[in-house]
């Protein structure tokens, strides 16, 4: 095969956006604490600018690149755009909190970059290894994002915690990976795909695999068993850094299952659809009815994404483009939520007091009516009330479980989604109807206003007209 | 003549100790570091192995990805292991505690 430099066009968004994070790094050590606002911008612009690249780059056509390690394709496009725009919105929200709790240093810029790499080839991936590789990038900046207030006790025994289980969780996919090759002889997951469908190869030894590639793809996730990280994980971490844990990586997350679940074990989605209702049916119930005795809004909030990747695992479970559709549009309505609901965290909080507290939500009303609106909506939008996107992204799944005749797992959903809405409720009752327990004004910097408004218009836009975005989740798997 | 099914109860054998170590150690954090290390081997043993008998070297060429990854996760690891020790001044597991729910 001839090789030259246009053949690498389809991976420019991961080029610009290594040399991006290379410049991010250098430049800072120039920066004095008072400039560091440079790293700031350089940041938000590598981030427009790898948002550029990856739009000139998009097609509808399906590309593969380096011996079919990589590939490029309209869902990997959607999927970048996605993980890209919920990190400008992370970046915007976070600066004014670092600088609060003077921790304003350029390392946070430069491993957000480098674990939005991460994910990029995680989105992009076309074999074990290239999956590999992107999962722990993401993974070892995130630890290093988690243990980012150095002299926090609570960051650094979080941080301990999600390491060792993350390391667990990468060794338990590898040994399922492991498996998958031996059984199949190949890394490329159209290759792997083929051998499943051959039928001449052993399946004892593929659903063995199977199991601790879906144990790991449900650790990253943090699905009911393997939950135990995420609260301990979100509560230790600074604001700044849980408000990156837990939206973007979802997005990537959800990438790994799809190559590796569908791209990669398709032939076996029997098998995986039925342990994923179990890990489904758990994490809806752990999730919504733990989250209830939670005072801490971070823990809160952790209880919660447990229950909203038992959603994401219902479209799975439907085990047709329709199902990935729909737990596309969950995944990314997700992230763009989960966004807000920590980024409200870094707005409340100021110099010397770090907003963690459930009732450091009371009165928000009285003291910014426009943030209290925005919540409400981001909180309405977890709880699946109409007109917000959270809405529709919990009926195009039940609509996918239903169209396959899984009308049970679809009333379990609805009502453990019940039970979760006491709690988001509640938090939209401490906001307007009880008096203030923090009376000190609210200090926040344009940008993170700016920020939390878009995202919270955003919610209600994509509510009005949810066509759009789902149509391309659609388009993404080919329907 | 060694099987390739000698190769992998080795290797089940090693991942199913460093598994046991994370679970049932209490006493030292630098341990848990061990068993991870130990069954990111556990894992190389299968696909060398496996790599060998299908006569394909996509395994090994994992393999020496798998060893690099693996280099670098001990950096972090131990990186976070002193920042811990810095403000508690204990590696003991169960000393973790101050985050549950």
């Amino acid at each position: 095969m001839q090789y030259d430099l246009t053949s690498l066009q389809p991976v420019l968004p991961e080029i610009f956006m290594l040399g991006a994070a290379c410049l991010v790094l250098v430049v800072d050590l120039f920066l004095s604490p008072r400039t560091r606002n440079w790293s700031y911008g350089l940041t938000l612009a590598a981030l427009l600018g790898a948002i550029a690249v990856t739009v000139w780059t998009a097609g509808p056509e399906r590309q593969l690149l380096f011996d079919g390690s990589y590939v490029r394709d309209p869902l990997s496009d959607l999927l970048k755009l996605a993980i890209l725009g919920v990190d400008l919105l992370v970046v915007a929200y976070a600066r004014d909190y670092l600088e609060q709790q003077g921790i304003y240093r350029g390392e946070f810029y430069t491993l957000t970059l480098f674990s939005s790499l991460g994910m990029m080839v995680m989105a992009s991936a076309d074999n074990f290894l290239t999956a590999y590789l992107g999962l722990e990038l993401l993974a070892l900046s995130m630890y290093a994002l988690v243990a980012f207030d150095r002299d926090s006790r609570k960051g650094a025994e979080a941080a301990m915690k999600y390491f060792v289980l993350g390391a667990l969780a990468s060794g338990m996919l590898l040994y399922g990976v492991s498996m998958l090759y031996g059984a199949t002889g190949a890394i490329n997951f159209p290759e792997v795909a083929a051998a499943i469908g051959s039928g001449n190869v052993d399946e004892t030894v593929l659903v063995f695999g199977l199991v601790f590639v879906v144990l790991g793809v449900g650790f990253k996730f943090g699905a009911v068993p393997f939950h135990m990280w995420v609260p301990d994980v979100y509560h230790g971490a600074p604001t700044a850094v849980t408000l990156f844990l837990g939206s973007a990586p979802k997005i990537a997350a959800f990438a790994l299952a799809i190559r590796l679940l569908v791209d990669g074990a398709g032939g076996l989605s029997a098998h995986w659809s039925d342990m994923l209702t179990i890990l489904a049916v758990a994490s809806l119930a752990i999730g919504n009815v733990v989250a209830i005795a939670q005072d801490n809004l971070k823990r809160m909030l952790a209880y919660s994404t447990i229950s909203h990747v038992g959603f994401i695992f219902l479209g799975f479970i439907a085990a047709n483009d329709r199902g990935y559709g729909a737990a596309l549009f969950y995944t990314l309505v997700y992230a763009l939520t989960a966004a807000g609901g920590f980024g409200l965290l870094t707005l409340i909080s100021r110099k010397g007091f770090d907003a963690e507290n459930l009732h450091d939500l009371k009165g928000l009303n009285e003291r910014s009516p426009w943030l209290a609106a925005m919540m409400l909506l981001i909180l309405f939008s977890m709880a699946g009330v109409p007109p917000t996107v959270g809405f529709f992204a919990k009926l195009f799944v039940l609509e996918a479980v239903v169209h396959v005749d899984k009308v049970w797992l679809a009333a379990v959903a609805v009502f453990f989604s019940l039970i979760g809405a006491f709690y988001y409720l509640r938090a939209v009752k401490m906001m307007y109807f009880d008096k203030p327990f923090d009376t000190q004004p609210i200090v926040a910097s344009v940008d993170s206003r700016l920020a939390f408004s878009v995202n919270g218009v955003a919610i209600l836009l994509l509510g009005i007209f949810p066509a759009g975005l789902l149509q391309a989740c659609r388009a993404a798997f080919g329907g | 003549m060694i099987a390739l099914s000698d190769y992998l109860i080795v290797a089940a054998i090693l991942f199913s100790v460093s598994v046991a170590g994370i679970f049932l150690n209490r006493k030292n954090v630098l341990l848990l570091l061990m068993c991870i290390e130990l069954m990111l081997l556990a894992v190389n043993i299968n696909f060398i192995a496996f790599s060998h008998f299908l006569g394909d070297v996509a395994g090994q060429i994992f393999v020496f990805f798998i060893l690099t990854v693996a280099a670098a996760e001990a950096a972090i690891g131990l990186a976070i292991l002193v920042v811990l020790f810095r403000s508690r001044r204990t590696i003991n597991v169960a000393d973790l505690d101050a985050l549950k729910g």
